[in-house]
């Protein structure tokens, strides 16, 4: 960690250097252990610290950026020269307004010092006893147990400054027997608060009632989706819609003002919720909006950088990734609305369904529908009149997460963090009355 | 350099690794995105840093620091041995790497034109010329056409006397049209998609593609699947074009043949391989007339190098002989569980990772059929080429792959366009239906520049040579 002042001194380094009509400077900090294990011992076990420097140059409207991770006072001046050179030679873009003036940046913690000093004895620790607790079992286990301490800071010429130090510990794991799987996983930004214990247990169980399993026609059944797999469905919304740039460019299904998916169905961006991973300003240095994207099954908002925001006249929502990026603005840190419902009521409501954990290697078929295929993974179990008759092999789907999430019979009352690229987001189990296998596995 | 490399290997020996190795990569990229007219991403980003693994107490640490500074290396050997000692709290047994030979040897790209001597302005002039060609079509709502240079420094030292250098140079390029109307967004990509073509060659590569002159015809395409025929689902023949088949073979062949996916290692991510051990040598992976080689000595090949991240020169060897699975991609650790030496497919993305096994070059030996020939002799079936979606289970079976084109094949003739094309199979009985491969004139090397694996996750740079191929009684879009 390199602390708020230093990287202050290292931005009105590069600030003084650049003769620019505007510059940013973004750092990009990350001192991260990761250890991972399988087959029940731990087999890479890895530490980084590295940080990162990005300098964006604007003269008029011709932009330039270069990055760097040696921050010594020849390569900050070799950085800035660079965005320089390759600002020059660029054509004007039009679209291009301003980067960002300064706002105030509302304060909130997503810091835990305990993740910080986290050490590879502890790692090793939480990922012995999930090991122990698989073999106690007669199973194998797998997984990752990540701690990280990041450091966003982000400045410009304007006057923008804002730093934001962050934390983030996950533990997932997989837990084999020679015929099943069982997954489960525990986010914080506190890595003190994951158990290891209840992580395992969860896995230990699904796998040991999955084992066996049999084959199962594919077709249309009813699901019930736990929340590893609702957070996919979030994610494919926001990778493919949620943006202000894919809506100017056609190639989202967010027609604003239209209903979208079912009544029941609220989805919004909270950077600053603390039950998630809280991240207060984007990469431009804007202080992130709470942004409604669907409310009651009805397209309402979209997420915006000051881009895409300048192209229609607007005021950027917080939402800018690094720059530069032609993906456009992301929301990071989604949140799903609740009902009142739990998994137990959702598998008694069930006539002949099937119990999703989890999905597995997700991919769009028809961006504009969000159809996506994938497989599903790790505890995968046929329902009948209400209780759980026993496993079944996977299944391949094709389905559109749009008419999935028209057609939602019941919404957990509880939410679970899951951790996504940059931020994490909190999502409920869902009931949902039709969802189509589409093929199935050998396994 | 040497120093510093020194300081870490003499750091980690007295804080009692019993082999250490380390890495000091310094890497230069340049990246260039032209839309619609506009330079939308001109970027130059640097990144350095130095990596240091150790075996301690019989378990693997490892630690990075972007910082390559004397202090700094002494505070990450140590660092990385204190990690070892505490994965050796959670072990089953010692790891053993086997004999170590030292290997010294040096290591460049051959490049006719370096990329990083090439005027930006000409760069830029390349991709606009592209792009302006691309909006000729009305339907086009997004052109987008780019080009990324990559050049990595690296030097590769460990305790058993090994030291290595290497210069590994890429050049990568290519277009995307999109088209929206009708209700529809279709796109179109050249010469491959998912951003370009890339392989271990100076800017020539770039210049070979023909980026402007292919573009109007890839933004007409475009338009015309906005509003083609939907690709009818049914059982029939399917022809894969290149570079659908690169993906193929990469999905279905190149990850399930690494040796550390097989032994469990990639359990909790992206899965295990059903290519275990005991079907070495006797598994019928696919008909008679498949052929597939692990080749990291292609020149051009993404997936070429000099020596892998363990110090192992790179290699050519047999995975698919007439049909039958006959050989893993590994590293030393693995191989060295089968009785075997490492063939080199040791490979880090960068200073602050460690090496996985990863692809080299993965590629379909060519058969002898001409391409025309091939579609003249198919009654009835489908063509599908570039690859636009893909999914394939946790053991590398059951497979979904979707791609940008098909066509109807009839009574030997390609008939017009058909849009949301895919098809779907499990891996060994789609390749057991292989029955013609085209020959060599057909084939080329496709560059996968971003091939995902391990946490914290990793990108590679592989390749795959493949021509088109035949397969029969293939499932063709989604059952309902």
């Amino acid at each position: 960690m390199l602390g708020k002042e230093r990287i202050r001194a290292v931005f009105e380094q590069v600030l003084a250097i650049s003769p620019a009509d505007q510059t940013e400077v973004l750092f990009l900090g990350e001192d991260s252990g990761l250890t991972r294990f399988a087959n029940s011992h731990i087999h890479q076990n890895v530490a980084q610290n590295n940080a990162e420097l990005r300098v964006r140059v604007v003269f008029g409207k011709k932009i330039g950026v270069a990055s760097t991770n040696d921050l010594s006072v020849e390569s900050i001046k070799r950085v800035v020269e660079s965005a320089i050179t390759i600002a020059k030679l660029q054509r004007e873009n039009p679209d291009f307004v301003s980067l960002p003036a300064p706002a105030p940046v509302p304060q909130v913690t997503g810091y835990a010092p305990r993740t910080a000093s986290f050490t590879p004895e502890a790692r090793a620790k939480a990922a012995g006893l999930v090991c122990r607790k698989a073999v106690e079992n007669k199973l194998i286990a797998s997984g990752a147990f990540y701690t990280g301490a990041n450091e966003l800071a982000v400045a410009n010429s304007l006057g923008v400054f804002a730093y934001h130090p962050s934390t983030v510990a996950e533990l997932n794991t997989v837990i084999m027997s020679d015929s099943s799987a069982g997954y489960a996983d525990a986010v914080s930004l506190d890595a003190q608060e994951i158990d290891p214990e209840a992580v395992a247990a969860e896995a230990v169980d699904k796998a040991l009632r999955s084992r066996n399993p049999t084959g199962l026609e594919p077709g249309e059944y009813e699901v019930i989706l736990e929340e590893y797999a609702v957070f996919d469905i979030l994610e494919f919304l926001a990778y493919l819609g949620f943006s202000a740039l894919a809506v100017q460019e056609g190639r989202s299904f967010m027609k604003l003002g239209q209903k979208v998916v079912g009544d029941n169905i609220s989805i919004w961006d909270d950077g600053f919720s603390p039950g998630g991973l809280p991240l207060p300003f984007d990469f431009e240095g804007v202080p992130r909006q709470k942004v409604p994207l669907i409310d009651k099954g009805v397209a309402v908002g979209l997420v915006y950088d000051s881009y895409t925001a300048g192209k229609e006249g607007k005021a950027s929502t917080g939402h800018a990734l690094p720059a530069p990026n032609t993906y456009g603005p992301m929301p990071v840190n989604l949140w799903m609305g609740t009902g009142q419902s739990d998994k137990e009521e959702m598998l008694k409501s069930t006539k002949r369904g099937i119990w999703v954990t989890r999905f597995h290697y997700t991919r769009p078929i028809h961006p504009l529908k969000v159809i996506v295929t994938g497989m599903t993974r790790d505890g995968t179990f046929l329902v009948e009149n209400g209780e759980i008759v026993g496993p079944i092999k996977n299944l391949r789907f094709t389905q559109s997460y749009l008419e999935a999430l028209a057609s939602v019979e019941l919404i957990g009352a509880q939410t679970k963090l899951e951790r996504g690229p940059m931020g994490g987001s909190r999502v409920p189990a869902l009931k949902v009355s039709r969802f189509n296998f589409s093929g199935a596995t050998e396994f | 350099m040497r120093e510093l490399i020194e300081r870490v290997l003499n750091t980690a020996q007295v804080r009692g690794a019993s082999y250490a190795d380390v890495r000091v990569v310094r890497r230069q990229s340049q990246s260039i995105v032209v839309k619609n007219g506009n330079v939308e991403a001109l970027s130059i980003a640097e990144d350095q840093g130095f990596g240091v693994r150790v075996i301690a107490n019989g378990a693997w640490g490892f630690a990075a620091s972007s910082l390559l500074a004397a202090s700094e290396a002494d505070r990450v050997a140590a660092l990385a041995v204190q990690i070892a000692r505490a994965s050796a709290t959670v072990k089953s047994r010692d790891l053993d790497i086997g004999p170590g030979t030292p290997v010294t040897g040096r290591y460049r790209t051959a490049v006719e034109i370096d990329p990083f001597g090439v005027p930006i302005e000409t760069k830029i002039a390349l991709l606009l010329g592209a792009d302006e060609a691309m909006r000729k079509v009305k339907e086009i709502k997004v052109a987008e056409s780019s080009m990324e240079l990559f050049r990595e420094l690296k030097t590769f030292a460990s305790t058993e006397g090994s030291f290595i250098e290497q210069e590994i140079i890429e050049s990568g390029g290519g277009i995307e049209a999109t088209a929206v109307g009708n209700d529809d967004v279709q796109k179109r990509s050249y010469p491959n998609s998912f951003g370009r073509q890339q392989g271990t060659a100076g800017y020539e590569f770039i210049e070979a593609m023909d980026l402007v002159g292919n573009a109007e015809r890839m933004a007409a395409e475009a338009a015309q699947l906005l509003w083609a025929k939907q690709c009818p689902a049914s059982v029939t023949t399917l022809i894969l074009g290149p570079t659908q088949l690169a993906l193929q073979v990469h999905e279905s062949c190149g990850h399930p043949i690494e040796l550390d996916r097989v032994f469990g290692t990639e359990a909790s991510y992206a899965g295990t391989s059903f290519l275990t051990t005991e079907k070495l040598g006797s598994f019928r992976y696919g008909s008679e007339i498949v052929n597939i080689t692990a080749d990291a000595t292609i020149p051009g090949g993404l997936g070429t190098f000099g020596y892998d991240d363990e110090g192992v020169p790179a290699q050519r060897v047999p995975i698919v002989r007439n049909g039958i699975f006959v050989g893993y991609l590994t590293s030393r650790e693995t191989a060295g569980v089968l009785g075997q030496s490492s063939n080199g497919a040791a490979r880090a993305d960068g200073w602050n990772r460690i090496p996985l096994i990863r692809m080299t070059n993965i590629n379909l030996e060519p058969g002898e059929w001409e391409f025309e020939d091939l579609i003249a002799d198919t009654d009835e079936g489908i063509y599908m080429e570039l690859n636009k979606s893909w999914s394939i289970d946790d053991k590398r079976l059951n497979f979904q792959f979707g791609t940008e084109i098909a066509q109807e094949i009839s009574h030997g003739k390609l008939g017009p366009l058909l849009k949301n094309a895919t098809y779907t199979g499990i891996t060994p009985q789609f390749w057991g239906s292989c029955d013609a491969i085209c020959n060599a004139r057909h084939r080329n090397i496709w560059g996968t520049p971003n091939c995902g694996k391990g946490q914290p996750p990793q990108a590679a740079h592989v390749g795959h040579g493949t021509a088109p191929a035949r397969f029969r009684h293939v499932q063709v879009g989604v059952m309902k």
